[in-house]
C-alpha cells in the first residue's frame, strides 16, 4: 500500500461522495454545480489510468461543456422547484435500489474476476503505427484504424443538431438560438471576452496540432474554441448567427462531408473505403481533422445556444 | 542538483496546499459571499502560484515552464473575472448572502 | 489493491447510483445528470479495461480510449438534445414534469406553435 494508492483511494472515495451528493440533494442548481466537480475529479481519475486524451476530452466536454449547458437549463427552469409533483411510491424506489445495487455489485464482481493475461489491442496499433506517421496511439485509432467510427460519431453530432434546430416555434424558424445577451461594454466579463479569445484561439489550434504526437486531438481543440465562441456571444459582443445562414451550413457540413469525399476516394482509387494511401496519409489526415475542427467547434457552440428563439430577420 | 530540486518542488507544493486549505476552510466558515470569494482568490492566485512554482524545476525545458506560467496566469485571469462578476451579482441582490 | 480495482468498485458504483438517480427523481433534468452520471461510469469501465490492456510501451490501451472520446462527445450531443427538448417543453407546456394530470395551466405560446 504506497503512497498513490492511498491517493487513489482518497481521490475514488471524494469522486463516490459527490456522486451521491449529486444524487441525494433537494436542489437542482446544487446537484447541476456537483456534476460539474464530479466531472473535473473524473478528469484526474482518467489521468492516474493514463488515458490523457480521453481526460482531456471529459474535462472539456463532459465537465466543462456538459456543465454549462446543464447550468444554463437549471437556471431557466428554476421556477418549476416549487411545482414539482411528489416522486415515484416507496416501492419504486426500493425496487430501483435494489436494482442498481445487484448491478453496481455485478460490475463489480466482473471487474474482480477480469481474465489474467489482459487481452489488448496496444501491440496491433504499435505494429501498425507506420500507416499514418503520427505518434499519438489514440489520434492513430480515432483518424487511421477506426476511422469509420468518427466519421459516423460527426453525423451523429450533425443529427443532433438538426433535432436541436427541429424544436423552433414557427415563428423562429431558421431564426437565431438563444436570448440576446446584454453585458456592460465597459465591464468585466466584456473585458475577458476581448482578452482570452485570442489566446483560447491559439491554444485550441496547437491542442489540435499537436495531437499528432502528444496528447490531444481535434475534439478538444474544438472544445476549447467552442468555448472560445460562446463567451464572445454571453458577452454581448456578437450575436447567434441565423441558422438557417448558408456558411454556418456549410461549415457543420465541411468535417464529414470532407471524411466521406476522402473515405469515397479511397474506395475508388485505393484498396478500400477510408483507406490513406501511405505516401498521403499524413496530410490527408490533417486536412481532415482541420475541417473536423471547424465542425466540431461550430456545433458545439451550436449545442450548447439552443433551439431558435428569435426570428432572424430582426 | 536534482536533491535541491526535489527540495524546491516539496516546499512549493506544500505552500500550494496550505493555501488550498486555507481557502477551503474560508470557503466553509465565512459568512457570507464576498468574504467566501476573498478566500477562494487565495487559493487561486497564492496556492496555484506556489504549486506552480514548485513544479518548475521538475519540467523539460523553457518551453513547458512557459506553459506553466501561463496555465497559471490563464487561472487568475478567469478566478478575478469570476469573483468579480459574483461579487457584484451578490451586491445587487442586496443581501451579499 | 492496485489502481484498476479501486476505480472500477467506483465505476461500478457510480453506474449504480446514476441507474438509481435516472429511476427514483421525479424532475427530468435531475433524470438528465442521473444518465450523465451512469454514463461516465461506464467510460471509466472502459478505461479500467484499457488499463489493464496496458502494453507495447503505452499505459492504456488506445483502443477503447478512443471508443471513449467518441462516447463523450456523443454524451453530450444527447445530453444537449434532452435539454432543448425539455426547455421547449417547459415553454409550451409551462411545466417540466412528464406527468399530464399535473399540468399547470399551460402557457399560451407567444410566438405561435
Amino acid at each position: 500500500m504506497n503512497i498513490a494508492t492511498v491517493f487513489e483511494i482518497a481521490l475514488a472515495a471524494v469522486v463516490l461522495g459527490l456522486a451521491i451528493w449529486t444524487i441525494a440533494v433537494p436542489d437542482t442548481y446544487s446537484a447541476t454545480v456537483g456534476f460539474i466537480a464530479y466531472g473535473l475529479l473524473v478528469a484526474l481519475i482518467w489521468v492516474r489510468l493514463d488515458a490523457v486524451d480521453v481526460a482531456l476530452t471529459e474535462a472539456a466536454i463532459g465537465g466543462g461543456l456538459g456543465g454549462v449547458v446543464l447550468l444554463g437549463a437549471a437556471a431557466r427552469l428554476r421556477d418549476t422547484e416549487a411545482m414539482t409533483t411528489e416522486g415515484p411510491s416507496l416501492i419504486v424506489r426500493l425496487s430501483a435500489a435494489i436494482l442498481s445495487a445487484s448491478i453496481a455489485a455485478a460490475l463489480a464482481v466482473t471487474i474482480l474476476l477480469l481474465p489474467d493475461p489482459a487481452p489488448t489491442l496496444a501491440p496491433s496499433v504499435v505494429a501498425n503505427a507506420g500507416a499514418t506517421g503520427m505518434t499519438n496511439p489514440v489520434t492513430n485509432v480515432l483518424m487511421a484504424f477506426r476511422g469509420m467510427d468518427t466519421m459516423l460519431e460527426k453525423v451523429v453530432l450533425l443529427l443532433a443538431i438538426v433535432g436541436v434546430w427541429s424544436l423552433a416555434s414557427d415563428q423562429a424558424w431558421g431564426g437565431r438560438p438563444g436570448p440576446r445577451h446584454q453585458a456592460d461594454p465597459n465591464g468585466v466579463l466584456a473585458f475577458l471576452a476581448r482578452l482570452l479569445p485570442p489566446a483560447g484561439i491559439v491554444v485550441g489550434i496547437y491542442i489540435l496540432w499537436t495531437g499528432a504526437d502528444h496528447p490531444g486531438g481535434a475534439f478538444q481543440g474544438g472544445a476549447v474554441l467552442a468555448s472560445m465562441w460562446l463567451l464572445v456571444i454571453m458577452a454581448g459582443l456578437v450575436d447567434t448567427p441565423p441558422v438557417r445562414s448558408r456558411w454556418l451550413r456549410l461549415i457543420l457540413v465541411g468535417g464529414p462531408g470532407l471524411f466521406l469525399a476522402v473515405g469515397l476516394g479511397g474506395l475508388c482509387f485505393g484498396a478500400a473505403f477510408l483507406a490513406y494511401p501511405v505516401a498521403f496519409a499524413k496530410p490527408l489526415i490533417l486536412s481532415i481533422e482541420v475541417a473536423m475542427l471547424l465542425t466540431i467547434a461550430t456545433t458545439l457552440g451550436l449545442l450548447l445556444a439552443g433551439a431558435p428563439e428569435r426570428s432572424a430577420e430582426r | 542538483m536534482s536533491v535541491a530540486r526535489d527540495i524546491i518542488t516539496v516546499a512549493g507544493v506544500s505552500a500550494g496546499v496550505f493555501f488550498f486549505f486555507a481557502g477551503t476552510v474560508g470557503l466553509l466558515r465565512f459568512p457570507d459571499t464576498l468574504t467566501r470569494l476573498h478566500a477562494l482568490s487565495k487559493a487561486d492566485n497564492l496556492g496555484l502560484g506556489f504549486v506552480v512554482l514548485g513544479l518548475l524545476p521538475q519540467t523539460g525545458g523553457l518551453r513547458d515552464g512557459l506553459k506553466l506560467i501561463s496555465i497559471w496566469m490563464f487561472v487568475l485571469l478567469a478566478g478575478a473575472t469570476v469573483s468579480q462578476l459574483i461579487a457584484r451579482t451578490a451586491r445587487q441582490s442586496g443581501s451579499g448572502k | 489493491m492496485s489502481a484498476v480495482t479501486v476505480f472500477g468498485l467506483c465505476a461500478a458504483a457510480a453506474v449504480g447510483l446514476g441507474l438509481y438517480g435516472l429511476i427514483a427523481n421525479p424532475q427530468p433534468l435531475r433524470k438528465i445528470i442521473a444518465f450523465n452520471l451512469l454514463g461516465s461510469g461506464v467510460f471509466l469501465l472502459f478505461g479500467i479495461v484499457g488499463r489493464r490492456g496496458a502494453a507495447a510501451g503505452f499505459g492504456n490501451d488506445p483502443v477503447p480510449q478512443a471508443l471513449v472520446i467518441t462516447g463523450v462527445v456523443v454524451a453530450f450531443s444527447a445530453t444537449a438534445l434532452a435539454i432543448a427538448l425539455l426547455l421547449r417543453l417547459f415553454q409550451i407546456a409551462g411545466s417540466t414534469t412528464l406527468n399530464s394530470r399535473a399540468a399547470a395551466s399551460p402557457r399560451s405560446d407567444p410566438s405561435g406553435h
